[in-house]
């Protein structure tokens, strides 16, 4: 919102380039406007400062990989939290629903951006509001972009997972690695004429001592190789499960025990 | 042949050429050792104004044949130096080397399929070039304008482990290597006059770019020095240099990029806030610095996360 004016304001006192500028932003209010219409069925999300952040380099230098930080002021009060990038053929990169386990203040995602888009963040709160924000970037190409391994090659790996727990004072927070290459079905095999058949991780549930973290359906926006960082209520002793399933109904599970002193 | 590339030429609009890619302005080559001919790749980024030619691509003459490496990073490159080619022997274009899958190394090779030589590549190209060609094509026809880049050429002949050729009372080996700068490095060793071309395993002066293997590639440092190459061409930089000095350089490089990602993934620093700041203090050391530097932060990081 304070950007829009911002432009408005500009416009009055340039012309031309700037004007353009503004209509661009117009549109892309305008394909917020529509988007958010198809997400969500009932009550439409509100613009409000204070709730979340988004956190993404503005100017991406590998659309394939663009890390997102999602920060949330009160952690207490989300129910659920959404990822959109306006721009991308399949937009909602994320929803992801919080357990009773989860610290939900905040979660680090790996998207991919096809174009120059706004990012918009959603929460879903327990009282059943939906209040969002916007982040605009500058990255482009990153679903087409071919992988780095053929894709036979890049499945063999698939479903092989890690687990990184990082030793910030406070919160247990955890970045869960999945190894996938995600194709999206944008990109083309130039032998074959033919596009890779969209393969990616849908789902990723996560639940400590078995109390759900989190629950998480993914769509193609989400990075090959995902990687998710999550904050958990820990005591320090017990078990991280993750189950991951893919578009193909190939599922993984992996136990983690909790390490409390880093990895 | 002359007239063909000059109507070849005007095709692509002669007025906008730069004056050094003009058929009738030759591009300079310097004979590196007895009859290796190597053109120096401006260390810019790929422009209209430089056609892509960016790399160092020539050719090497034997006493029955030519061998082209690399062919040039887009049709007119390769055209300018098939020309160069022509002027300066009669001999057949037996081969042409793609050292491994980058646009500014291959998109020439289109301007020798009239000479129907064998295309040689490393054993993963083919596949590499299927799932990345179109991509990098239709990137570069962005940059440099519709239809410029040039067409995708796939090897006919893979370089399963090493393959040697005979030039003419010239042997070269050229030896495919594990995941280094890309998945598809093939190096070039002229037994002759002891001269190695290793491409891309070896950036000089410009940032050296990662997109294979960061591990792998400090591995095949030593095993490239153990050929005691009398001199090195590398794939950007000066057209030939000391091996064992550049390959130093290189490899400090490439460990500062390792150890600070490493140190960076053992603190517990997420992906965007360590690729901000690793690598930075070989910033002095390297032309074209920032944003490669940081992309290389990411494959580093990405590599290493999984160690």
């Amino acid at each position: 919102m304070r950007t829009l004016a911002f432009v408005a304001v500009l416009a009055c006192i340039l012309t031309a380039p700037v004007a353009r500028a503004e209509e661009d932003e117009a549109a892309r209010a305008k394909r917020w406007h529509e988007l958010a219409h198809l997400i969500f069925n009932g009550p439409q999300p509100v613009n409000l400062p204070g709730w979340i952040t988004i956190d993404a380099p503005t100017r991406a230098l590998d659309a394939a990989l663009v890390p997102v930080t999602l920060t949330v002021a009160d952690n207490r009060q989300v129910k659920s939290l959404y990822l959109v990038v306006d721009e991308n053929p399949s937009p909602v990169a994320a929803h992801i629903l919080f357990g009773p386990a989860a610290d939900p203040h905040t979660i680090t995602m790996r998207i991919r951006v096809d174009q120059y888009t706004d990012l918009h963040a959603v929460v879903e709160t327990q009282d059943g509001r939906l209040i969002s924000t916007a982040r605009f970037i500058k990255a482009a190409g990153g679903c087409s972009a071919p992988g780095s391994e053929a894709p036979e090659l890049a499945l063999k790996s698939a479903g092989k997972m890690k687990l990184r727990f990082s030793n910030q004072p406070g919160a247990a927070h955890a970045e869960l690695l999945i190894k996938h290459p995600n194709f999206n079905g944008m990109q083309m095999d130039q032998a074959t004429r033919f596009y890779t058949p969209a393969r990616y991780i849908k789902s990723i549930d996560v639940a400590y001592n078995g109390q759900r973290v989190f629950h998480l359906d993914a769509d193609i926006s989400m990075a090959s190789d995902p990687a998710i960082g999550f904050g958990f209520k820990s005591d320090g002793t017990g078990t991280l499960a993750v189950q991951a399933e893919d578009t193909a109904h190939a599922t993984w599970h992996q136990d983690f025990p909790i390490q409390p002193h880093g990895t | 042949m002359l007239s063909r590339r000059r109507t070849l030429a005007v095709g692509l609009c002669l007025c906008c050429l730069p004056s050094r890619l003009r058929a009738d302005a030759p591009i300079v080559f310097q004979e590196v050792a007895p009859g290796i001919h190597i053109r120096r790749g401006v260390d810019q980024n790929a422009s209209p104004a430089n056609h892509d030619a960016i790399a160092n691509i020539g050719f090497i003459v034997g006493g029955d044949a030519v061998l082209v490496t690399d062919p040039g990073g887009s049709l007119a490159d390769g055209q300018a130096l098939r020309a160069a080619i022509r002027a300066a022997t009669a001999k057949p274009i037996r081969y042409v080397l793609l050292s491994h899958i980058h646009p500014d190394h291959i998109f020439g090779a289109g301007a020798f399929l009239v000479d129907q030589p064998n295309f040689i590549g490393h054993r993963g190209l083919r596949d590499s070039l299927a799932a990345r060609g179109a991509f990098y094509q239709s990137h570069l026809n962005e940059i440099l304008g519709p239809g410029r880049a040039g067409p995708i050429v796939q090897p006919t002949v893979p370089v399963n482990d090493t393959l040697e050729l005979d030039l003419g009372h010239r042997r070269v080996t050229l030896r495919a290597h594990a995941p280094a700068h890309t998945s598809t490095d093939v190096s070039l060793f002229d037994h002759t006059t002891g001269t190695l071309l290793p491409a891309d395993l070896l950036f000089v002066r410009r940032i050296p770019s990662l997109d294979g293997s960061l591990n792998g590639w400090i591995a095949q440092l030593p095993a490239l020095a153990a050929l005691r190459p009398a001199r090195a061409v590398p794939g950007h930089g000066p057209v030939t240099v000391d091996f064992p000095q550049a390959a130093a350089d290189l490899n400090r490089y490439l460990t500062v990029l390792r150890d600070e990602t490493r140190a960076a993934i053992q603190a517990g620093r997420d992906i965007q806030t360590a690729t901000a700041t690793i690598g930075r203090s070989q910033r002095g050391n390297w032309l074209l610095f920032d944003d490669t530097n940081t992309r290389n932060a990411i494959e580093a990081y990405k590599e290493l996360e999984w160690e």
